[in-house]
């Protein structure tokens, strides 16, 4: 029986493996594709890496140094490998049915950290209507056969959402000679970090903001799609217009994977649409541990593999002590300007990271947990961008009840 | 001519201004710090990209190999550079950091196993 299995050979996987073999656990890394590092050999952009390897790397770099700790380390890894289901037997023993190209098989471990990423939003779920053609991809897949397969998806694009991963998308467009004839975004303000904006400047592309696409004509590829404006509530105003353009690439945000831990009966938390954890990122079936965009969608690759060690260190304690031996937990509520939150619940037996995002951008504010007196003051906040805040055990240990984290005006 | 962006040395975010007249920087507004006031300056005066492709490889695991430029070139080089990419390719295998190609004196590097 293993220690921990972890199913997901992405980054936040690959670093719970690592963790989890330093601390002695006997692992098995268990992943889908035949190439480890899930989406980040993919992302052959800079900008991965600057806090967790105090280095700028590329995605297939980043993702090229934890492969060589793994093999370092001689961590077990079955590749091709795709989990079909989880079944909890009890607190203490777990199996993982998995299928590979040798058959079917199931493992028993003692833990499971699962880090399998997240889902693309695709065009369907956007209301997007209109012709069923080609040429209608996710930004994911467009990257995937550009940056894996070097295959152009198309010639003249337009990107539905201006999050990092669509002006990315753009600018690889644009640096591979395709024109990128608009990036649309519906929120009255862009959804990306403030160094992949500038794409739009670099390349001339033309950001409409408070716009949404809301169906594509063609007969066999796409040939145009009709924008329209929407008001402040995000209504359709009525003001419309059409753009020609072969290809059209969806990138309007991203779900944590979490089917998986619903079928094992894992409590899920709307905000963040992945499961419900307390501070060793435990969800609420006792040993099943979570890290990674399939526990909040988060903007750096770095929290992602950070998350992953701290799920590692709770597979841990758990493995030692038969169960996480927190008697009383603490509960993170969600208070003013808070979109989501993580972790939930809090022991305040150890400092923790709490990773946020905000409903709306805000200039001057406080960070407040008012039931333990912390503030802390910063000059702007964004969707866009997460919030990684750290608590003291000693603050945590101050409160009564609940704890409020709220995102206030000076 | 004011040139206005994001400033994104560091997560602040400043909007800055850059007023250029005659190719010569008039006055920088807007940011909060020195090193922001430096890449401002930079940025309109010599802005310069880390650049990535990826390139075809014969007998590798992937048919791609992703490559970058070891460091940052000067923008009106990148549409050049692009076409001087388009025309490579490579033999597995590759490891990431190998230089696979020179251009303009800028080394360009492998990223990926291939």
């Amino acid at each position: 029986m293993y220690d921990v299995v972890v199913i997901g050979g992405g980054p936040a996987g690959m670093a719970a493996a690592i963790k989890a073999k330093e601390l002695g656990l006997n692992v098995l890394l268990l992943d889908e594709n035949d190439y480890l590092g899930g989406i980040l050999p993919q992302c052959i952009h800079p900008g991965f890496g600057i806090h967790y390897f105090r280095e700028e790397l590329t995605g297939p770099e980043f993702a090229h140094r934890l492969k060589e700790r793994l093999k370092e380390l001689r961590v077990k890894v079955k590749g091709n490998a795709r989990v079909l289901s989880i079944e909890n037997y009890s607190d203490l023993e777990k199996v993982v049915t998995f299928v590979s190209p040798e058959g079917i098989f199931d493992v028993r471990t003692k833990t499971i950290i699962y880090a399998a990423g997240a889902r693309e939003r695709h065009a369907f779920e956007i209301g997007i209507v209109g012709d069923r053609v080609a040429g209608i991809y996710t930004a994911g897949e467009a990257q995937t056969l550009m940056d894996i397969y070097g295959i152009m998806p198309g010639k003249e694009i337009v990107i539905v959402g201006s999050g990092d991963v669509g002006l990315i998308m753009a600018r690889r467009f644009a640096l591979e000679g395709a024109r990128v004839k608009a990036v649309i975004e519906l929120m009255p303000y862009p959804g990306g970090l403030a160094r992949n904006i500038m794409i739009l400047r670099d390349f001339n592309i033309p950001l409409y903001l408070s716009h949404k696409v809301v169906e594509v004509r063609g007969r066999g590829r796409v040939k145009r799609v009709k924008v329209v404006k929407v008001d402040e509530n995000l209504r359709e105003t009525g003001e419309e217009f059409w753009i020609s353009c072969d290809t059209l690439i969806i990138s309007a945000g991203l779900i944590p994977n979490v089917k998986l831990l619903k079928e094992v009966g894992v409590e899920i938390d709307p905000a963040t649409g992945g499961p419900v954890v307390n501070d060793r990122l435990e969800t609420s079936v006792p040993g099943i541990f979570v890290a990674g965009n399939a526990l909040v969608i988060n903007d750096l690759v770095d929290y992602v593999a950070e998350q992953g060690e701290l799920a590692a260190e709770g597979a841990k304690e758990f493995v030692e002590n038969e169960g996480i031996g927190t008697k009383r937990w603490i509960r993170l509520k969600r208070g003013q300007n808070v979109r989501l939150l993580a972790p939930h619940y809090l022991s305040g037996e150890r400092d923790v990271w709490i990773y946020a995002r905000v409903s709306k951008p805000m200039e001057n504010v406080a960070v407040e947990f008012p039931e333990i007196g912390k503030r802390i003051r910063l000059p702007v906040v964004k969707p866009a961008e997460m919030l990684r805040i750290r608590l003291r055990k000693k603050e945590i240990a101050r409160a009564k009840g609940a704890i409020t984290m709220e995102v206030v005006p000076l | 001519m004011i040139y206005r962006f994001t400033c994104i040395v560091c997560p602040l975010g400043c909007t800055i201004e850059v007023e250029v007249d005659d190719d010569r920087v008039k006055a920088v507004r807007g940011h909060t710090c020195q090193r922001g006031k430096e890449w401002a300056i930079e940025e309109v005066t010599n802005p310069k990209r880390v650049v990535m492709s990826v390139i075809p490889v014969e007998g590798g695991r992937l048919p791609t190999v992703s490559v970058k430029t070891a460091e940052p070139v000067p923008k009106e080089k990148i549409s050049e550079l692009m076409r001087f990419l388009a025309r490579l390719k490579v033999k597995a295998p590759v490891r990431p950091g190998e230089v696979v190609a020179e251009f303009d004196g800028v080394k360009i590097v492998a990223t990926r196993e291939a």
